[in-house]
């Protein structure tokens, strides 16, 4: 067991996947639907059920990097290196969790060309695992920029009717950052001799460099996230992504950025950090007073849950420059709870979506008349999503909130106010669409869940409650990471001070 | 045991909700109803043990909740003299409003969803009063936050009851922005937000200051008033009350458990659980007095002009409310608690007796259309005359003894706020008297007025018992009607024409009937609590044997107010003998205007057009928070929306940059394709780049 390269199983068994439903021999249009969607499924699960092993085998006592896999290439320059810590190890999971449900829910509403399809999606998860399991940096670059390819074919094949448009504006904002974080990361090598990230991690930049490489590197990470005011590609994605391309897009790709603030920002350029934490605080009000105030208005499901995606994560960026462990495992827990509940949120758009082809609001009301057992989750992952206690909603939120308070009143004064906007808005969307009469003609015959929705709600609502109710099976593997991090940034601005 | 109290009616809930089809619905109540009951008789033994027979204090942990850096959190149950008064208050009032609602509820179609509700909410009220840190609280806190919205919006088919059941939320998570915040300056400053840990360092920190929004302020007093911003919005105290009249669109049984003797009572439990802190904080308890005392002042005035029997209850409750909140103020710990306690049990049977009329009614709240209805339903008339004999304080009955007690506290306060208090408590005592009486007066006696509703019309022609959709379907009926009536008592007169010729008595011909036994039972024992909880508990509560019931779960810093009242010429004699009198005043003017000369009311209305119309809109809070906060929000999110996100960000950002590109790429179709492959290009040459940067400096190095 020691041995198994278990992080190159994880990435290659979905890659393998892909290959056999793309190169699997003929049969009918339909048969060969048929096998990849089996494929998918099953790969999916594989993957999960070793990511389960992963976590079972994991060391939370080890703060540093585990199940390590090392293969030099090109010397110092450029190896294959993997290898995970508990964040990355929490992340991987959650890729692993969200797949399998994602083909599900794409089983029966996606119906042209299914392969490519369910390879896409097979693709994008080997990458993403990849993002979160590297230790060299061009590696990480590569998987970094690589996962985003099958999330423009994604929208851009499946995707509504403006599918052209969101995913241009998404690659726009994704191009910019990239190349600016490529110069950094390219400057880096030739300081620091090494693409290995354990030495970039060890390695002292000097400190007007830290500045500048912390922004190339935000520029990326801040998109990604995203902070206001580059969020404006994300309500645009979301609206016209397929519905299990929105939840790969809310589950995972947004954790993308708020893992490379852990990874990069804050452990290598910790006196940057420092005195750019302002900056991303201002950044985080800003983003959570001014998207909630603007999903208050929307008029498209998914729209709205896009822009609370916004602030919500801007909770995450507030307690990562909240600089203690409070703060940090609080922001961790937002990104973990927020991916699976809105991710089922974006979900429980799809199931209407696929009855009635809108997601405009107006075009609902009073789906409870017909529909209890939806509206029975869709209110569950509400109240998760406006951070309810014993919902995972509320551990994140209420974590963050204790550790910025420690750094600035102010910042968690106005935070604060987002979970009163929040309960507004969400609210707001469920009484527009569940309560009321069901006066619409065309929602007479409207039926409610079926099994297999069934089935991908079901781990779901387990998830969200186990997450609220003991959080602490989560919190456990974060805490040694989480505590080096920490102490190497306290050790910051005691450098900062001596050198004075 | 403790365990068993807690998560028998969450156990309940679960199964009444998730599998009420395959039991039914009889099977659902009978869970639910028996899972509270059993809940009821354990705590009361538990009060027995504990609060009666001085058991111990015992604090269970069930569970690890959260463990992050130095925060640590449990899962536990805190067992004291509050909890165990609290339990039995909850649990009693609990079990006989799910008796009550089997008859009440029988004609709605989702009964094991209701049953389902109530029992959730007990739950969560349960998991409020038995924390041991103020997070566990907070997670009760909003969970009754949740079963309130659920239970407000029971009917989901009433626009009126959607948007009261949304407000309610929203208000309380104002209130609510308040706690955490008090939560996160706790554990700044103390390090824990367990309640042991805070309440012995509590002393340490008097007097100390530290930042807050950039201001130096005092700990303790910035901590309470944080703390007490939670306890308005749940409490609906002035400011934050807004969304407790408008809770009234739930079921009644609903009112009474949640929106009069329990939910709304936690802001009262909250303060009395942190008297550790308060005490340290004499600041914020001036504050507390002041707000208190307007309340009770300010709803009692409201109180006086509602024609919906339910309001009429509704503000009552926010005003006596009012009272238990300058009761903590002036440090009355255990008369607030008190009053809590004796309010339970009467307010619930005003409640539970407004639900039979209703029901008697066939769904008519206005008493603008009772009148007469002593003889038809005498049985609820007669607890409602228990109700009211209690919460204007007539002595033997429950009030008497908690609210002179509060009055007599406020008034031998040492606080500078307590003799505000004391005027404002007496002239509120003396409009509380006037408006029961009313209520009472309007229902009861006089001549019915019933054949200008347009329920008991509907009643009378023809529309039978056996429309299912019927309870929800006749709000929504009264909704509207209400809407289109306005406030003026003579607008439809017309519409009763028709009746009247039939049926010279007013009665259109329309027959009342007392309600069933599972209504009449919670009925007749809560009268019996109305009636004796005073003089049965007032030694243990506020009486000798004070000290060793209440030991240390509550905390007063130097010498108990409710000790030194009662020291020689503290309380001079004429103090008791006004409270009295107001009461007699206010049953005076009540017989004048309702009885004697039925004018009055309608003259008054005529002479201060402008005073009756500023009490009847509830002194326009609904309009100001309209104009200050809702409508503004809506307008800035659309601003920023269109403004900012559209015309601003993105014309300067990809819009822009995909304008240019799209000149110069000649036309769209490359743009379309292109992209893409421009992506992996740039991709491509970056490592390139990254190649012919290091291979160099790889040779260099070999």
């Amino acid at each position: 067991m020691d041995n198994f390269p278990i992080l190159t199983a994880l990435i290659l068994l979905p890659l393998v996947g892909a290959a056999w439903i793309l190169l699997v021999p003929g049969g009918t249009e339909v048969a060969r639907a048929h096998n990849a969607r089996m494929t998918a499924l099953l790969t999916s699960l594989l993957v999960f059920a070793l990511a389960v092993v992963l976590w079972l085998n994991f060391d939370n006592g080890n703060g540093g990097f585990q199940s390590i896999e090392k293969h030099d290439l090109f010397g110092p320059y450029f190896s294959y290196h993997l290898g995970i810590d508990g964040i990355a190890l929490v992340l991987i999971a959650l890729t692993a969790f969200l797949m399998p449900l994602c083909v599900i829910a794409s089983w029966d509403s996606i119906q042209t060309r299914v392969c490519e399809y369910m390879a896409a999606f097979l693709f994008m998860e080997a990458l993403m695992i990849g993002v979160f399991a590297s230790l060299d940096m061009m590696l990480f670059y590569i998987f970094f920029e690589g996962g985003l390819i099958p999330m423009y074919l994604i929208i851009g094949i499946w995707g509504g009717k403006r599918r052209i448009y969101a995913s241009f504006k998404f690659f726009l904002y994704t191009l910019l950052g990239s190349v600016l974080m490529l110069l950094a990361m390219l400057y880096m090598i030739n300081t620091a001799g090494t693409t290995s990230i354990p030495e970039l991690l060890a390695y002292d930049f000097d400190k007007d460099v830290q500045t500048w490489l912390w922004l190339a590197f935000f520029a990326s990470f801040a998109v990604k996230v995203p902070m206001w005011p580059v969020h404006t590609w994300l309500p645009d994605a979301h609206v016209e992504a397929p519905t299990a391309g929105s939840v790969v897009l809310a589950g995972v790709m947004l954790k993308m950025g708020g893992y490379g603030f852990l990874r990069f920002s804050l452990p290598m350029f910790p006196d940057a950090s420092h005195e750019l934490a302002g900056l991303v605080f201002a950044l985080s009000m800003i983003a959570v007073v001014y998207t909630s105030l603007v999903a208050l208005v929307q008029e498209d499901m998914k729209k709205l849950i896009a822009y609370s995606s916004v602030a919500h994560m801007a909770f995450v960026t507030a307690g990562l420059f909240a600089f203690n462990s409070q703060g940090i495992e609080g922001a961790i827990f937002v990104m973990l709870s927020h991916g699976v509940v809105s991710a089922a949120l974006f979900l429980c758009v799809g199931v209407v979506y696929d009855r009635m082809h809108t997601r405009e609001i107006a075009k609902y009301g009073g789906l409870v008349n017909r529909m209890p057992a939806y509206s029975l989750v869709f209110m569950v992952f509400t109240m998760a999503s406006i951070g309810l206690p014993g919902t995972s909603g509320f551990v994140g939120e209420f974590l963050v909130m204790v550790g910025a308070y420690k750094a600035s009143t102010w910042l968690v004064f106005v935070i604060a106010t987002g979970v009163i906007l929040g309960a507004a808005y969400m609210l707001w969307l469920y009484r527009k669409v569940v309560f009321g009469e069901l006066t619409r003609h065309d929602l007479q015959s409207i039926l409610d869940l079926t099994w297999k929705e069934k089935v991908v709600f079901a781990p779901m609502l387990l998830l969200v409650f186990w997450m609220g109710i003991y959080p602490n099976s989560f919190l456990d593997p974060l805490r040694a990471p989480v505590a080096k991090l920490v102490s190497q940034l306290e050790r910051a601005p005691q450098q900062t001070a001596d050198a004075r | 045991m403790y365990q068993a109290i807690v998560f028998l009616p969450l156990l309940a809930a679960l199964v009444a909700g998730l599998f009420g089809r395959t039991i039914g619905d009889r099977g659902s109540q009978l869970v639910t109803t028996l899972a509270v009951a059993v809940a009821c008789a354990l705590s009361w033994m538990a009060f027995l043990d504990v609060g009666m027979g001085h058991g111990d204090f015992t604090k269970v942990t069930l569970l690890k909740w959260i463990t992050s850096g130095d925060l640590t959190l449990d899962w536990a149950i805190r067992v004291d003299t509050l909890t165990v008064v609290m339990l039995i208050v909850v649990t009693t009032v609990s079990s006989l409003v799910h008796l009550y609602s089997w008859s009440y509820m029988a004609e709605d179609p989702d009964k094991p969803r209701f049953m389902a509700y109530l029992s959730l909410f007990t739950f969560a009220m349960l998991m409020l009063v038995t924390a041991d840190n103020l997070v566990q609280m907070f997670f009760g806190w909003e969970g009754v936050g949740l079963a309130s919205y659920l239970l407000i919006g029971f009917w989901y088919k009433k626009p009126s009851a959607n948007a009261a059941a949304m407000k309610a939320f929203v208000v309380n998570r104002v209130g609510d922005f308040g706690y955490s915040l008090g939560i996160f300056a706790i554990f700044l400053v103390f390090n824990s937000v367990e309640f042991d840990t805070i309440f012995a360092a509590a002393p340490g920190q008097f007097g100390k200051s530290f930042e807050f929004l950039g201001y130096q302020v005092d700990v303790m007093t910035t901590i309470c008033l944080l703390l007490f911003v939670g306890a308005c919005g749940k409490s609906a105290q002035l400011g934050l009350h807004t969304w407790l009249p408008d809770a009234m669109e739930g079921p009644t049984p609903v009112s009474a458990l949640i929106h009069a003797a329990t939910m709304v009572t936690a802001g009262v439990f909250m303060l009395a659980r942190l008297s550790p802190l308060f005490e340290q904080a004499p600041v914020a308890l001036q504050v507390v007095t002041v707000v208190g005392a307007a309340t009770a002042f300010f709803a009692a005035t409201i109180g006086t002009t509602q024609h919906d029997i339910k309001r009429v209850i509704a503000y009552s409750t926010c005003s006596q409310l009012g009272y238990m909140f300058f009761a903590l103020g002036v440090g009355a710990y255990g008369a607030a608690m008190f009053h809590l306690f004796t309010h339970a049990f009467f307010k619930a049977l005003l409640f539970l007796g407004a639900g039979s009329v209703i029901h008697a009614m066939h769904h008519e709240q206005d008493m603008r259309y009772y009148g007469g209805l002593l003889k038809h339903i005498p049985i609820t008339a007669g607890v409602m005359f228990v109700g009211t004999l209690a919460i204007t304080g007539v002595p033997l009955f429950a009030g008497y003894y908690s609210k002179d007690a509060i009055l007599e506290a406020a008034f031998a306060s040492p606080s500078p706020m307590g003799t505000f208090a004391f005027v404002l408590g007496v002239s509120a005592a003396l409009l509380t008297t006037f408006y029961s009486w009313r209520l009472w007066f309007l229902t009861f006696l006089q001549k019915p007025r019933w054949a200008q509703s347009e329920h008991i019309q509907h009643a009378v022609h023809g529309h039978h018992h056996d429309d299912h959709a019927h309870d929800a379907h006749a709000h929504d009926a009264h909704a509207g009607h209400a809407d289109a009536h306005g406030h003026d008592p003579h607008a439809d007169q017309a519409h009763g024409d028709d009746a009247h010729k039939d049926h010279g008595d007013g009665t259109a011909g329309y027959h009342p009937h007392e309600s069933p036994w599972p209504m009449r039972l919670p009925l007749l024992l809560l009268a019996i609590g109305a009636f004796a909880a005073g003089w049965g508990f007032e030694g243990q509560f506020i009486g000798h044997h004070m000290d060793e019931f209440w030991r240390t779960a509550l905390f007063v810093k130097g010498e108990n107010i409710l000790h030194l009242m009662h020291e020689p010429g503290r309380v001079p004699g004429w103090v008791p003998m006004l409270i009295n009198g107001v009461m007699l005043v206010g049953l005076a003017l009540a017989i004048t205007a309702y009885l004697w000369k039925p004018g009055i009311p309608a003259a008054f209305v005529r002479t201060f057009p402008g005073l009756h119309k500023f009490l009847f809109r509830k002194w326009y809070f609904d309009e100001l928070y309209d104009l200050l906060f809702v409508k503004p929000s809506l307008a800035l999110g659309r601003l920023l929306w269109k403004r900012g996100d559209m015309q601003t960000i993105d014309r300067l950002g990809p819009d822009g940059i995909s304008a240019v590109v799209a000149r110069t790429a000649q036309g769209t179709s490359r743009l379309q394709t292109g992209y893409l492959y421009t992506y992996a290009f740039v991709m491509l040459i970056g490592i390139a780049i990254a190649t012919s940067w290091f291979l160099p400096r790889l040779f260099a190095q070999g």
